[in-house]
């Protein structure tokens, strides 16, 4: 399995929407290259035959009756935003339009 | 009330306060000044325990007069008073409380008040315990030290030099101090165990759906879960059976209750009973002091009259590997939400465009600390294009591995038995710049997590070495967390017998090394 390098982590930061100076991305590509070494050896522990568990104790057709229970106002669910108007989340451009 | 009992009430546990203010010998109030007085005297500044984010004076202090008024008047409301009701309690800032802040230990949540409350935060409202506060975390409970809470660390209460374990050092820590007879934790790896073991005191990680996990501040969805944290095991087995049950807020809730955990802390006896070693978690790797009070309590059992066991588990070595895949993966997602726009920090770019998505770039980065980075990265790679297989897939595979481990553990004992850590607490900042140093304080935590099952750590003792505690953990099937309760109360009867009294006693006179801290 190929190391984790530099440009994968600026990439994946990229991805993860969180901004990085250079001497950060230097940092962390080292960090993250020695973890992802030390836990390389599980994609051979098990081999093709062995189902994967995605839950511990699975439950299935978790349901409940369909009836509205408790809302928010608007001003609860706005009560922790950084900006809103009109009972809306406000949010930056989505498009750069320069 | 005199300053004399004042300091004698904060050592009581929650079952003799429960006991006191049911016979009317002290009230609500007083317990819980009790608490918040101790709290002022050893939890703040810079050189203090720092276990509390936020507390919760005002509120604390009206349930605690509500509960004495209900029993004051008597009759049926007195009667049906639950029976904690003004045991004072704190709470993991990782759990949304209405009408107290809820930071996860980030700068990204800082000042942030939820609208809703927790499932078990709505429990300890229902049961009238005073909730005394927040407790301090290493960010969104990703760590072993409590060192990566963008609030500074927490103190360990046995040495202030220390690490409180982590990530609920916070409830840890205010439990060992005398600050709060209970708190809640979570646990996701280790986070309520490992803390325990450092403090020396009880934490339980509950059968996996066994305590609703609505408003816990999701780190691994498959993995976290709510737990008690106390100084003795029955008091541990009181408050999972305030928090537990059944919630249709949590999908992944059990239906079923885990039935009578309090009485199965009340039984007192192991004979008869087959207590497993698992091979693979003790021995190489593990201090001496820790294997040394590691093999007397096995002693003390088989004293007791369990029959001890050796279980091997081939698989637990792959288990660290796929936790720190499974885990980052799953945060990876669970923190996407911190984008700026709903709640919590919001951070413009130095310079246009501002964007939206250069706005989320700048918040993150400014918001989330370097530990949280490293997962949200690790966990974007596990489960990128071209390695999901490899890592994620593979990782959860291990996990079946794990699963069937412990099934032919299970099928030669009722209980397992481990070293709840591999060393005693060590000194703050010591694994700070070594992240995969800091990982491995979970090795022995982490499997339980990986299961789904239940597991205990109660004090084990101190070390040789550096006299510090050391951890016992138990481990039970899923669904038999009334095992675990009753292995550990025997366990920790035995054990206090041989001390004299309960492991706490033997700690340093707390107002003497914060004294000592600020002289320095």
């Amino acid at each position: 399995m190929a190391a984790i390098n530099r440009d994968d982590v600026a990439h994946l930061a990229r991805l993860a929407h969180i901004e990085m100076s250079a001497e950060e991305l230097d940092r962390m590509a080292g960090e993250l290259a020695v973890i992802v070494d030390a836990v390389k050896s599980v994609s051979e522990a098990a081999g093709d035959g062995v189902p994967a568990t995605s839950h511990p104790i699975p439950l299935s057709n978790v349901f409940r009756e369909d009836e509205v229970g408790h809302t928010f106002t608007a001003e609860q669910a706005l009560s922790g935003a950084p900006d809103s108007d009109a009972d809306r989340f406000k949010v930056p451009a989505i498009l750069d339009e320069d | 009330m005199t300053e004399t009992n004042s300091t004698e009430l904060i050592r009581l546990s929650a079952a003799q306060l429960a006991a006191k203010l049911a016979a009317r010998e002290v009230t609500a109030v007083e317990v819980t000044q009790a608490h918040l007085d101790r709290i002022a005297a050893v939890d703040g500044g810079e050189r203090g325990v720092n276990a509390f984010l936020h507390v919760n004076t005002e509120e604390a202090l009206a349930v605690a007069a509500e509960v004495d008024a209900i029993r004051a008047a008597g009759g049926q409301a007195a009667q049906e008073l639950h029976e904690l009701a003004g045991v004072p309690i704190a709470v993991k800032d990782l759990i949304v409380t209405i009408g107290q802040p809820t930071t996860a230990g980030s700068k990204i949540l800082e000042g942030w008040y939820s609208p809703y409350d927790a499932t078990v935060v709505k429990k300890l409202r229902a049961a009238k315990m005073p909730i005394l506060g927040k407790t301090n975390l290493d960010e969104f409970a990703m760590g072993s030290s409590t060192e990566h809470s963008a609030f500074g660390p927490t103190r360990n209460p046995w040495d202030l030099d220390r690490i409180p374990g982590g990530s609920g050092g916070g409830s840890a820590a205010a439990v060992a101090a005398f600050e709060a007879p209970l708190a809640l934790g979570t646990d996701t790896g280790g986070s309520i165990r490992q803390p325990g073991a450092v403090t020396g005191t009880v934490g339980v990680k509950p059968t996996y759906g066994g305590v609703s996990r609505y408003g816990a501040i999701a780190m691994a969805s498959s993995l976290d879960q709510i737990g008690p944290v106390s100084r003795t095991v029955l008091d541990s087995a009181l408050l999972q059976q305030v928090i537990g049950g059944h919630d249709p807020h949590d999908s992944t809730s059990l239906p079923d209750p885990l039935g009578d955990l309090v009485a199965a802390a009340r039984l007192g006896n192991v004979d008869g009973m087959k207590i497993g070693i698992i091979k693979e978690l003790h021995g190489e790797g593990y201090q001496a002091g820790v294997e040394n009070r590691f093999n007397e309590s096995l002693e003390l059992l088989k004293e007791a009259g369990a029959e001890i066991v050796e279980v091997s588990c081939p698989n637990f070595q792959y288990a660290l590997g796929a936790y720190y895949l499974i885990m980052p993966s799953e945060a990876s997602s669970n923190l996407a939400k911190f984008d700026g726009v709903r709640y919590g920090l919001r951070v413009l770019p130095e310079e246009p465009p501002l964007t939206i998505e250069r706005v989320m770039g700048a918040t993150r980065a400014a918001g989330f600390g370097d530990e949280v980075k490293r997962r949200i990265i690790l966990g974007t790679y596990a489960l990128s294009a071209g390695y999901y297989d490899a890592y994620y897939g593979s990782a959860q595979k291990v996990r079946t591995l794990i699963q069937r481990d412990f099934e032919a553990a299970f099928a030669k004992a009722d209980v397992l038995i481990s070293p709840t850590a591999p060393t005693t607490a060590f000194k703050l900042g010591e694994k700070l710049d070594d992240p995969l140093a800091m990982y491995l304080n979970d090795v022995a935590t982490i499997p339980a997590n990986m299961a789904g099952v239940p597991g205990l750590s109660l004090p084990g003792g101190l070390a040789d070495e550096d006299g510090l505690p050391v951890g016992i953990q138990l481990l039970a099937p899923a669904r038999e967390d009334a095992r675990l309760y009753r292995v550990g109360a025997v366990l920790e009867s035995l054990l206090e017998a041989k001390w004299g009294g309960p492991l706490l006693d033997k700690a340093p006179s707390l107002v003497e090394l914060v004294e000592t801290q600020e002289a320095k």
